[in-house]
Parts: structure tokens; sequence; C-alpha cells
């Protein structure tokens, strides 16, 4: 009996443990190549880390650096010469700056909507959250060309605005906070009514700190969205280096005299994806509260 | 003051109408209560005369002014919730500020940073202070006043809740069944601190509520709704004694009143049950309906005294009181008599006379209505 009850926990385990590797190894991948020389990734040996020897990088010396300042062990060279290849802290500075642009004006157009969808009455309500409700099933994509053409005509191209505008209205964000405001008591908005608050008040001072758990859990599913995004900046950033958000950025890696040296590009990547994943464990705990308390899976 | 009338209010939701035609006069300083079953409608008129709803006709004056399109805070009025409804992420102390600083600070005086140099706003804020102060030391929430709601057991949350209601020292509290989250003990308890509350502040009090002994302990007079009609609006004795209807008589009152059909004679006398009363009726029907609350029936064995016999099918113990549920000619017609325990118990299957105790027996029509 035992026995058999060990048998079946190690058979759901097992499937587990094989679903994780499947997303855990790109990453090992990732971290174990912007630590190792291009001989040992070219050579799939040197484990983790590599011997880590010291040694000169022909690339960097093609680039007219000087053999003794391209002599180095390899994780160094690696962040080094990624750094120098390319301006990420810029990219990172316009991934910092667009993803949060975005979040922000998302929620100042959210809460209201999401507010008066769930808590006001008003005629044609149920009509309205139908339409978000249907909004949510049209893909990014089949959108992306007229949405082109409106910001090419608006002579928005190349600029920030381009690679937040589209995303200002997010209706999945409505869609989420309304679903949470329909668990907020309606004796606490009387009470704030009483008390004297405005709607507007109400939805900033008493529904937005209410709801940050569900805010946050919206935070992460949007900031990781656009952070990641590579179609739309693709899109709209056409010559622009300065505008380049990371994703864009790692594209510098590839193509040109040096397109195989995976060493750089790799350490790019674990730079741009750092940022995420410490947000993300940071905020983890509240971010689960978050998603469970919408009843969102 | 704080005198409120209604006048002729109707409120419906689509299709379904909640309140017909009620009006209702509130004098000053009284501990009104808004007493009738869940679904009655009393809930909506408190919003009603809160401003959170708006009637669909009728009006609603308050302190000779008609209010009916007066905003909700402007209405002078507090309110205290049956969930309490404190802000969930401010301080106790916050929370009795919140309403005093939308009422007194300008907008200026309201925004974060620059609000702080106003000149202006460090009066204000003193006086704030002090009224917080004084609220919390009368509701004994001193100690409490830097805690958020989270961190407060229900009673706590009660008074906190009270207290931000009365920090505004409003023309009148709205009170919708506050009291109905605590448990028994501490409920009998808030009772009696909601009734000396009510006679320091001598600020008039509307309480909804639909569990009738909240009413008859607390309220100067009580108002019976049902179905979204005021039955009876009268001191709770005289409710309780002297209902205008059938159904404030049953709804008023545990257990409920015992209701018998009876037999009206030519000359007035009213006969049920075998059992004649003293009292003759003026009316001109023949059939009616004597109602007799359980603690005048008495299981008497006096074999003299007009009496009916009945089974016991259940008792009910409560320690100062015994109420005996019995069944009547072997029918489902169940009553209940009240027994005193020196009396001794009697069994679950005993046969018992039953008579009247005094002659308090009140007759009404067949369709509810009251025969004096």
């Amino acid at each position: 009996m035992l026995a058999r009850h060990y048998i079946g926990e190690s058979w759901k385990h097992g499937l587990l443990i094989i679903g994780a590797l499947i997303v855990l190894i790109p990453f090992y991948m990732m971290v174990s190549m912007s630590l190792k020389s291009q001989q040992e990734i070219q050579s799939i040996s040197g484990g983790l880390v590599g011997a880590q020897e010291i040694q000169t990088f022909p690339v960097c010396t093609k680039h007219g650096y000087t053999e003794e300042v391209c002599t180095m062990r390899p994780y160094k060279y690696n962040f080094w010469f990624a750094f120098k290849k390319a301006p990420i802290p810029r990219y990172l500075m316009n991934g910092l700056i667009v993803t949060v642009s975005i979040f922000l004006i998302q929620v100042l157009i959210a809460l209201p909507c999401s507010y008066a969808l769930a808590k006001l009455r008003f005629k044609g309500r149920e009509f309205v959250f139908s339409m978000v409700l249907f909004c949510l099933l049209i893909p990014v994509h089949a959108i992306a060309l007229p949405l082109y053409v409106m910001l090419a005509k608006a002579g928005l191209v190349d600029t920030y605005a381009a690679l937040i505008i589209p995303w200002t209205i997010s209706v999945f964000g409505i869609f989420l906070m309304r679903q949470f405001f329909m668990t907020v008591p309606d004796e606490l908005i009387d009470a704030a009514r009483m008390d004297g608050m405005g709607e507007y008040s109400i939805v900033w001072k008493v529904m937005l700190p209410v709801a940050i758990p569900a805010l946050l859990a919206f935070a992460i599913f949007s900031v990781v969205a656009h952070w990641n995004d590579y179609f739309w900046p693709r899109i709209v950033i056409t010559g622009n280096r300065d505008l380049f958000t990371p994703p864009l950025g790692i594209r510098e890696f590839r193509g040109g005299i040096d397109s195989d040296e995976f060493g750089p590009m790799m350490a790019s990547i674990v730079t741009v994806t750092i940022p995420l994943i410490v947000a993300f464990i940071v905020a983890q705990k509240r971010f689960v509260e978050g998603i469970t308390m919408t009843g969102m899976k | 003051m704080g005198t409120i009338s209604l006048k002729n209010i109707n409120k419906s939701f689509g299709s379904t109408e909640v309140l017909k035609q009620l009006s209702l006069d509130i004098q000053d300083g009284e501990f009104l209560t808004l007493v009738g079953p869940s679904g009655c409608g009393k809930s909506t008129l408190l919003k009603i005369i809160a401003g959170l709803e708006q009637q669909n006709s009728g009006d609603v004056i308050i302190d000779d002014k008609n209010v009916n399109s007066t905003r909700a805070s402007k209405r002078d009025l507090a309110m205290v919730f049956q969930s309490y409804a404190l802000y969930p992420h401010l301080t106790v102390r916050k929370n009795l500020e919140t309403p005093l600083k939308l009422r007194d600070y300008s907008f200026v005086e309201r925004l974060p940073l620059i609000g702080n140099f106003v000149p202006s706003r460090k009066e204000k804020k003193k006086s704030i202070d002090d009224l917080v102060f004084k609220t919390s030391e009368t509701l004994k929430i001193t100690e409490l006043l830097d805690r958020k709601p989270g961190q407060l057991s229900g009673g706590q949350r009660q008074r906190a809740a009270l207290g931000r209601a009365m920090v505004r020292e409003p023309v009148a509290f709205l009170m919708d069944e506050p009291l109905s989250n605590l448990d028994a003990a501490l409920r009998v308890h808030m009772r009696s601190e909601l009734s000396e509350l009510h006679n320091s502040l001598k600020t008039t009090f509307i309480y909804v509520t639909h569990d009738q002994a909240e009413a008859l302990t607390m309220s100067t007079r009580m108002a019976v709704m049902i179905d979204g009609e005021l039955l009876q609006l009268d001191t709770p004795s005289e409710v309780y004694n002297n209902p205008s209807s059938l159904r404030v008589a049953e709804f008023v009152g545990s257990p409920k009143i015992n209701t018998f059909a009876a037999q009206i004679s030519p000359d007035g006398s009213v006969e049920f049950m075998g059992i004649k009363l003293e009292r003759k009726f003026n009316t001109n029907s023949q059939k009616a309906l004597v109602a007799v609350r359980p603690e005048h029936l008495e299981i008497t064995k006096d074999s003299n005294k007009p009496a009916f016999e009945a089974t016991v099918s259940y008792r009910e113990n409560l320690g100062s009181d015994i109420f005996y549920h019995v069944q009547v000619d072997q029918s489902d017609f169940k009553i209940i008599v009240r027994g005193s325990p020196q009396a001794g118990l009697i069994s679950n299957g005993e046969t018992v006379r039953i008579s009247l105790s005094h002659a308090e027996a009140m007759l009404f029509e067949t369709s509810g209505e009251r025969i004096r």
C-alpha cells in the first residue's frame, strides 16, 4: 500500500521534474555560455563555468584593441565585450522608460474603467464590458499594420511615443481589475461617499490601495510582456539605435564579422534578463496572492 | 437638530417594487429602529435617507430642507455599516480623520506635500486631532488608534466604525445592522453601549435591523416594515402588546405568536378551542383569528378553568423560561406555550391542559386586520 503510494507520487514528481528541466535548461545554457570561452562553447566542454584560462581574444583585437587589453579570463571578456560592443545600459534604460510608462498609463486608464464597470450602474454597462471581453480576442499582429500606418502618418515612428501609445489601453488590465473590484464590498464605497469623497477620489484613495496585490500581478504581466516584446519595437524603431529596447539590442550581436561569437551575446542576454528575474523574486509572494485572488490562472 | 421626514417614497429595482408610498416622520434625538424580515426594503430606505440610493418618487426632508438632490456627503449624516467598511489600508486614526479632512480641508490643503505649506491647515489639523482624540476616549479605542482594521477584533472594528461616524458630529446616525457580525454575547453588550451612547449624544439614531430583540431593547420607537410597507410605527411596548395587524404580531415576539381560528357569536362574544374570551368585540364577521403570545398561555392543572388538551412534542429549555411546543388534536397544528421552570419539567409525549393566563388575547380579521 505504502509502496504503491510512493510509486504514484514519484510518477507525478518525475513528470514535473521533466517539465521544470525543459524550462530551466535554456537558462542554464544561457548562463553557462555567458561564462565560457568560444572554444569551450563550440566543443560543448567545460561544464557550467569552463576552465577560465587567461587568453587573448581574436575578435577583440580585430576591433582594434591592443593584445594587452584583450587578454583576460573568458567570463570577464564576455561581459566586458558585450558592454563595449553595444550600449547595453542605454538599452536597459530604454526598456525601463518604455515598460514603466506603459504600466503607469495603463493603470491610469484601467482603474477608473474597471471601477465603473464593476461598481457604477449605467445603461449599457454590460455591453461595454462584453466589448472589453471581445477586445481580449484581437491578436496584436492583426492590427499591427493599421497601427503602424497611423503612427507613421502622425510622424511618430522612431520615437518613444510609438513604443508606448499602442499599449496604453490594456483590455486585459481592465478585465483583471474589474474582476478584482467585483469582490470589493459596496459598503466600502458607500462609506467613502458618506465621508465626502468624489468618484475619482474613491478610485485613487480607496480602490487603488485595496487593489495593490492585483495591480502587482498586472504589473508583472505588463512589464514582462513589454520588456520582452521584440515584434512591436522591431516595427516602429527603424533606424535610431538610441531607442532600441533590450530585445532589439540583443539583435546587434547577430550578423557582421563576429556573428558566431556566442559568449558576449549570451552575456548581454543575461544582463537583459536579470532585472526581470529580480523583480519577479521580489514581488513573487504578492504576485501569487494577486493571481489567486482574482481567480485568474 | 435632526428631524427627518420621508414623504411618499417609492423605489423599485427593475420591475420589483421595493418601497411603496412610504411615509415616515423621525423626531429629533429619537432612536428609531427600522425592523422587518430580510428583503423588506429597510436597508434600501436607509440608503435613500443617506443619499446613496435615489428614490423613484417622493421626498426626503432633513431639518425642513428638501434634500432630494443633495449629495450623500452634504446631508450631514453618518452611517455605520454591517461590515464596518473601514478603509483597510489606513490606521484607525486615519480612518477617523478621513471624514473630517474631507469636510474641513480645502482642495489645496488636501494635496499631498503642498498641503503642508498652507498655513490654515495647521490649525485645522489641531482641531481634527482633538476631535479624534475625544471620540476615541468616549469609545475607549485610544490605544487602538495606530493599528489597522485587520489587526482588530470584531468588537474593536465595530467601535472604530462608530468612531468614524461620530467624529463628524452629524445631525443623525444611520446604522445598517451594525451588530449582526458580532457574536451573541458581544451583541448584547453592544446593545446596551449603543443605548448609552444615544443617551449621551442625544442625536437622532436610525437603526436598521432584522433582529426584533435589538429593536425592542434599544429603540424609542420602532417602525415595522414588511414587503416595502410601513405597517406600524410606535414604541416597542406598544408594538409588542398592541400590534396593528397580524403580520406585525407574527413578526415581533419570539417565539412567534400563536393563532387560532375563532367563532364570533352575533352578540360579539368570541370562542376558540372551547375557550370563551371575557371581552366582547364589535364586529360583523363571524370568523376571525385569535392570537395569543406564548407567555399568555399556561399549562394548568385546575380542571375548572376553561382549557383544551394538547400533547407536548418538543421542549425548549432556556433556563429562565421553558417553551413547550405542543400538538393539538393529533393534527399538524402546533402552538408554543411558556412554562415556568418552578412548575417542574414536563416530558415529551405527555398530555397537558392549556388555558389562557390573562385575558390577553388579540382578535384579527381573517385578512389580518386588527379587531379592537
